[in-house]
């Protein structure tokens, strides 16, 4: 921030070098012409933006407050969009969905990978086995994984069950099971999307000077004493930073749910944008989906508010 | 050149930290072959298993015979080929666009000082906090009121609309020293030029890496091009194997997504250096 703003005093005085200054009408058509200019390199990306990004989002306001059927003329109806999404029984069971499966994203998705972080940082060889091995799901298509193991979650003949036969356990009728439905599509978006995260952690890992891992040895610190004390507090801002990163992510999810279990069984996997999903294109609602839209975009927009501060803060101390 | 990390080299190099590191580092490779390498080796395998074979539990760990009508069927039955077309088309078409009005826009507020720009820029940072999916159903709204449903334009233009790669850009941008600009301008070079024959190729590493992200991105992406393509002729792969995955023999579904994961998984293996770089350095400089 300080060095931009630096840069531009410095460029003001350069731009203007020792000459007899040109006429004064003169100079405000040249200075005319450059912004014309500055704005013939920005007109298509402020058009896209426009179109698909500031519109759109008035929009969500504006038909969250309408009766809208394509092609037809809206109408305003006041809150009865809300009232109307407040009282679906899928409603509720869509937040509930949602919530816990961003909580079990948490709980599962993120102590994982930085456990495999930690370890994969001490380890000294097949180093780049190990990075591009965990990164690989990241880059198979979202939809084949969520097809993949809709076959491994096959309760008959697939995989996981397969696994626990040999092993001699109980079979589980994984995502086909009202109870295990939303665990089960965790451990599908975790498996998929863990890559990235264990990369992060690892470049953040390395960045921790080995001299604090030494004075804490000196101090008597175990192994465990020296993650609690060196590693988490000099990694926090980065664990922090990929937690919201998460929960920002994880509360859109629809991929999963919408390939593997089509919402069931009894709503057990609905989760709000696939309840959006559902209002606009099943039940033809796009005021319902509207409402749900401005909901959901309230409460990410907080979280996004609160990351863009933290990163932004970091940025300038440092 | 190593760093001390957790474990002190001494420790390490003690009989008891040699045997403990050697278990560690194998389980290690036990867990990564197993979590991560055997899905895909399964799901490569089991494409090339008969149908009864595919069925069968306990289920074969190699084929009992190995066959390619499995690949050759899904590239036949599900019209595979137009669908990777369509796909490499949408792909190809939203990373030319980005990189052309992307580029321009971001060296715009870098380099040229528009009037309100930075009123511009919060403007188009305020977009990082709106999530992409929450907008999905305005923005179909949007895209079907311009007639753009089923027209690969409904993947290209809002692709552009992406404040990430955009302002990636600009901050790169906003390193180059001034000086090497000014000094073309002097020499009587335009601002286009300035751009294409100093801005840009001082800019590979920049272009490299929002080429990536925007590939990567149309390549994965399922909701929009759902909502966008009902045409089935026009959808791309991802959307085709999920509408064709019900009345699909099961090994010629699992051959097809073998199929689709190949180009994003060769080009992951092309460029992991770069990659797995480029996700460590982005991410720890925000």
């Amino acid at each position: 921030m300080t060095d931009t703003a630096r840069r531009r005093t410095v460029a003001k005085v350069a731009v203007h070098p020792v000459q007899a200054p040109p006429p004064a009408g003169d100079r405000r058509r040249r200075r005319l012409a450059d912004q014309a200019r500055a704005y013939g390199f920005l007109v298509g990306g402020l058009v896209c933006f426009a179109l698909f990004s500031w519109y759109p989002a008035i929009r969500a306001v504006v038909i969250a407050f309408q009766k809208y059927t394509p092609g037809g003329e809206p109408e305003w109806v006041g809150t009865a969009n809300f009232t109307r999404v407040f009282a679906d029984p899928e409603f509720t069971a869509a937040w509930r969905n949602t919530l816990t499966f961003t909580l079990l994203a948490l709980l599962i998705g993120f102590a994982i990978p930085f456990v495999l972080a930690l370890v994969l940082n001490e380890l000294r060889h097949a180093k780049a086995f190990f990075r591009v091995v965990v990164y690989l799901p990241v880059m198979i298509p979202p939809v084949v994984s969520a097809l993949l193991w809709k076959w491994f979650y096959d309760p008959g003949t697939g995989l996981a069950n397969e696994a626990l036969r040999f092993l001699h356990l109980p079979t589980s009728n994984w995502s086909n099971g009202a109870d295990t439905a939303l665990v089960s599509l965790v451990i599908v978006a975790t498996w998929a999307n863990m890559g990235g995260t264990v990369l992060i952690y690892l470049a953040a890992l390395q960045s921790i000077p080995g001299e604090l891992y030494e004075a804490a040895e000196l101090d008597g610190a175990n192994l465990l004493q020296r993650v609690r004390h060196v590693t988490i507090p000099q990694t926090r801002f980065v664990i922090l930073m990929l937690m919201l990163l998460q929960i920002i992510a994880t509360m859109q999810v629809f991929t999963e749910p919408f390939v593997i279990t089509g919402g069931g069984p009894e709503n057990a996997t609905v989760t709000v944008l696939y309840l959006i999903y559902k209002y606009a294109f099943l039940y033809n609602d796009f005021g319902g989906a509207c409402a749900l839209s401005v909901m959901l975009l309230v409460l990410l927009g907080a979280f996004s508010a609160v990351y863009l501060r933290l990163t932004r803060g970091e940025g300038e101390s440092a | 050149m190593s760093t001390r990390t957790l474990l002190s080299p001494a420790a390490l190099a003690r009989p008891r930290g040699k045997a403990a590191y050697w278990t560690v580092f194998t389980g290690t490779v036990l867990l990564f072959v197993i979590a991560f390498l055997f899905p895909v080796y399964w799901m490569v395998t089991g494409a090339m298993k008969s149908a009864d074979e595919v069925a069968r539990t306990p289920p074969t760990l190699v084929p009992e015979r190995w066959h390619v009508s499995g690949y050759t069927d899904a590239w036949d039955l599900m019209q595979l080929p137009t669908h990777l077309w369509n796909t490499v088309v949408q792909a190809a078409g939203a990373w030319l666009c980005q990189l052309v009005f992307c580029t321009a826009a971001a060296y715009a507020l870098s380099k040229l000082r528009p009037a309100f720009g930075k009123v511009v820029l919060g403007g188009i940072l305020a977009t990082l906090m709106v999530p992409a999916q929450a907008l999905v159903v305005p923005k179909y709204l949007t895209v079907a009121d311009l007639g753009l449903l089923n027209d690969p334009v409904a993947i290209w233009l809002p692709a552009v609309a992406n404040a990430f790669n955009l302002y990636l850009l600009k901050r790169f941008f906003d390193q180059l020293p001034r000086d090497v600009l000014e000094a073309a301008e002097m020499d009587g070079a335009g601002r286009l030029r300035t751009l294409w024959s100093i801005v840009l190729p001082m800019s590979r590493p920049v272009l490299g890496v929002v080429s990536i992200f925007a590939l990567v991105a149309v390549w994965q992406d399922f909701l929009w091009p759902l909502m966008v393509f009902s045409d089935t002729g026009k959808q791309p792969i991802s959307v085709a194997l999920v509408q064709l995955s019900q009345n699909i023999p099961l090994t010629v579904l699992i051959a097809a997504m073998v199929i689709a994961s190949i180009p994003m998984v060769a080009m992951f293996l092309a460029f992991q250096r770069h990659i797995i770089a480029g996700i460590g350095a982005g991410s720890t400089k925000g």
